[in-house]
């Protein structure tokens, strides 16, 4: 039953509905996949297959009664960070041990709404504070791609490493993530998989761990672009539980897709082609420049001058967010409690023992940029340089572009364990300097696979739009999908 | 501007995570490294620039003044390390 785990959504949709299979069939032959495979990609850090077998036999009588609904049947992974009733929900931190919420998230709740199998919970980068998933309190994942040859584990990616490895890897049909600085598409690109963050007020906050609240946006990662938009179909929603949840009706993205891009006008940024620029990189994005233009689009060359600001402003925003958004954990509400001699060593212990080193070094960086003295020269000034990002982007969609074509990372998926990036955190940032100004800006941003480099490993393409314009990320990323093909790892594990 | 392993511990302190002086050393280099990086900003022209507040321009939501929720106390305590009667417990804070 293993070949029914290779079925996209939407093949999974005509499938169930003309009856080849069950749904419980379906779940059962991803619950053995998980099985066999965890063990070696540690996708998984919660495995719900009890629910998911209740849930699919939930839909079998749907799919036999009539009345299925888009994703009936269809078996999901859920990033950690989503709370799902009664079930691990610790952004795969420490400090959050035992954790099961008395509440479900709004995303995922539309998921169940929808008729879709929870399979289990996905590790992550812990708080999704990593761009390689090695801050996980559980250990990292390890991508299921592999360089041609080598048998060196590499990273997936993060922070939604377990969503994009457990997609790549055939253990979910489509998974739940969530991407505050580049954490849906830097893994989407890792390992081949499709990835949009759409734009910020898209998708409720309500029930997701907050990282940093001006800049988190939950989205999915799928297996093809299309599977892309009947998920997020699905996820996003007007929440009046979230107040920047914009009120505005969710499109028919799928309707987007196959519709042609003759006409549209795509830009190419110079200050995405940065100093020591992998030639591989920039011979892909000059294949996508290409098929773009086969396709019908106008190329054309804009400015974003203030591109190579938007990740030291991150680097003070989203610490200084994250710093007020983790004082709750403090051994009192949840979690883990380590005593002390009076309540403040029982907040300083808990604290210590509770988060990982990356997380501590952002909330320090957070609380010092916040404290008395420091508000204006760092955060004030920050948030002065997002409003010049965020107008950049504003002039270039005035002057017609449709959307932005660059780069989605500046390297394929590199070791696990790489001693350069472990001596140097700012090396590690780097990833996020294709990815990160979207978040400045509240677009949405779209990751779709274009290549493999010399090594045989996966490459992708960003496609960046105005807000609110999903339909036009999926419809050009489709074009690419097109061109490019799809890409598969070779099962070792 | 960087920082001393002095100010480190002050801020630990302000964060509520205590730190061994072999981890306020470590800090103070990893948290230089990061000041260092964002120091670029400074390079940019802000006069005259309004800060961002919101993303995406949006008016706050506003809903009827009534309850629409409540009376799960038992719900609110159920993930608390110690509870007692539905209130979470801590060490003694008043003496």
């Amino acid at each position: 039953m293993t070949e029914l785990t290779k079925f996209t959504i939407s093949e999974l949709r005509a499938k169930l509905a003309a009856k080849e299979f069950t749904a419980l069939e379906l779940t059962e032959a991803y619950l053995s996949a998980i099985n066999a495979a965890n063990g070696r990609l540690n996708a998984y850090i919660a495995v719900t297959a009890d629910r998911a077998r209740e849930m699919a036999k939930a839909s079998d009588m749907r799919l036999m009664q009539g009345g299925a609904r888009a994703l009936e049947g269809v078996p999901l992974g859920i990033k950690d960070l989503f709370a799902t009733e009664g079930v691990h929900t610790q952004a795969a931190s420490h400090i959050l041990d035992g954790f099961k919420p008395r509440y479900e998230s709004t995303v995922t709740a539309n998921l169940w709404a929808d008729g879709a199998v929870m399979l289990g919970k996905l590790n992550m980068d812990e708080f999704a504070m990593g761009s390689s998933n090695e801050t996980s309190h559980y250990g990292p994942v390890v991508n299921p791609w592999r360089a041609e040859g080598g048998n060196k584990d590499l990273v997936p990616g993060g922070s939604s490493g377990g969503s994009a490895a457990a997609v790549a890897a055939w253990l979910c049909a489509g998974a739940t993530a969530t991407d505050t600085g580049g954490s849906i598409r830097q893994p989407a690109a890792f390992t081949a998989t499709v990835g949009i963050k759409p734009t910020y007020g898209r998708c409720s906050r309500w029930g997701i761990v907050a990282f940093a609240s001006s800049l988190d946006q939950a989205g999915p990662i799928a297996r093809d672009v299309r599977d892309a938009a009947i998920l997020l179909k699905s996820m996003a929603s007007v929440d009046p539980k979230d107040t920047t949840s914009v009120d505005q009706p969710v499109p028919d993205y799928e309707a987007a897709i196959g519709q042609s891009v003759r006409g549209l006008r795509i830009g190419i940024p110079k200050e995405y082609r940065v100093d020591g620029m992998p030639a591989q990189i920039e011979a892909l994005w000059q294949k996508g420049i290409d098929w773009m233009r086969d396709a019908g689009a106008e190329i054309v060359d804009i400015s974003l001058p203030h591109t190579k600001y938007a990740l030291p402003a991150y680097y003070i925003v989203a610490p200084a967010e994250a710093s007020s958004n983790l004082a709750r954990y403090d051994g009192v509400r949840y979690g883990l409690r380590v005593p002390g001699r009076d309540i403040t060593e029982m907040y300083e212990k808990t604290r210590a023992a509770g988060f990982g080193r990356e997380v501590k070094r952002r909330v320090m960086i957070g609380t010092y940029v916040l404290s008395a003295g420091y508000y204006d020269a760092y955060y004030l000034r920050a948030q002065k340089v997002r409003t010049l990002i965020k107008r950049d982007f504003e002039q270039v969609f005035e002057a017609g572009i449709d959307a932005i074509l660059t780069p989605a990372t500046p390297s394929a998926a590199f070791g696990v364990a790489d001693q350069d990036m472990a001596a140097d955190p700012v090396k590690m940032y780097l990833n996020d300097i294709f990815t990160v100004t979207v978040n400045m800006a509240g677009l949405p941003g779209i990751a779709v696979p274009a290549g493999l480099d010399a090594n045989g490993l996966p490459l992708g393409l960003q496609l960046i739009g105005r807000a609110f314009d999903e339909e036009t990320l999926f419809r050009t990323a489709h074009v690419i999908e097109q061109a490019a093909g799809r890409f598969e790892p070779k099962k070792w594990w | 501007m960087s920082v001393d392993i002095d100010t480190v511990k002050r801020v630990a302190r302000l964060a509520r995570i205590a730190v061994d002086q072999e981890d306020a050393e470590r800090m103070t280099g990893e948290l230089n490294a990061i000041l260092g990086f964002v120091e670029q900003l400074n390079e940019v022209d802000v006069s005259n620039v309004e800060p961002m507040t919101s993303v995406i321009p949006i008016s706050m939501k506003m809903r009827a003044d009534e309850v629409t929720d409540g009376g799960k106390a038992a719900d609110v305590v159920a993930n608390a390390p110690v509870s007692g009667d539905q209130f979470f417990l801590v060490p003694k804070v008043v003496e």
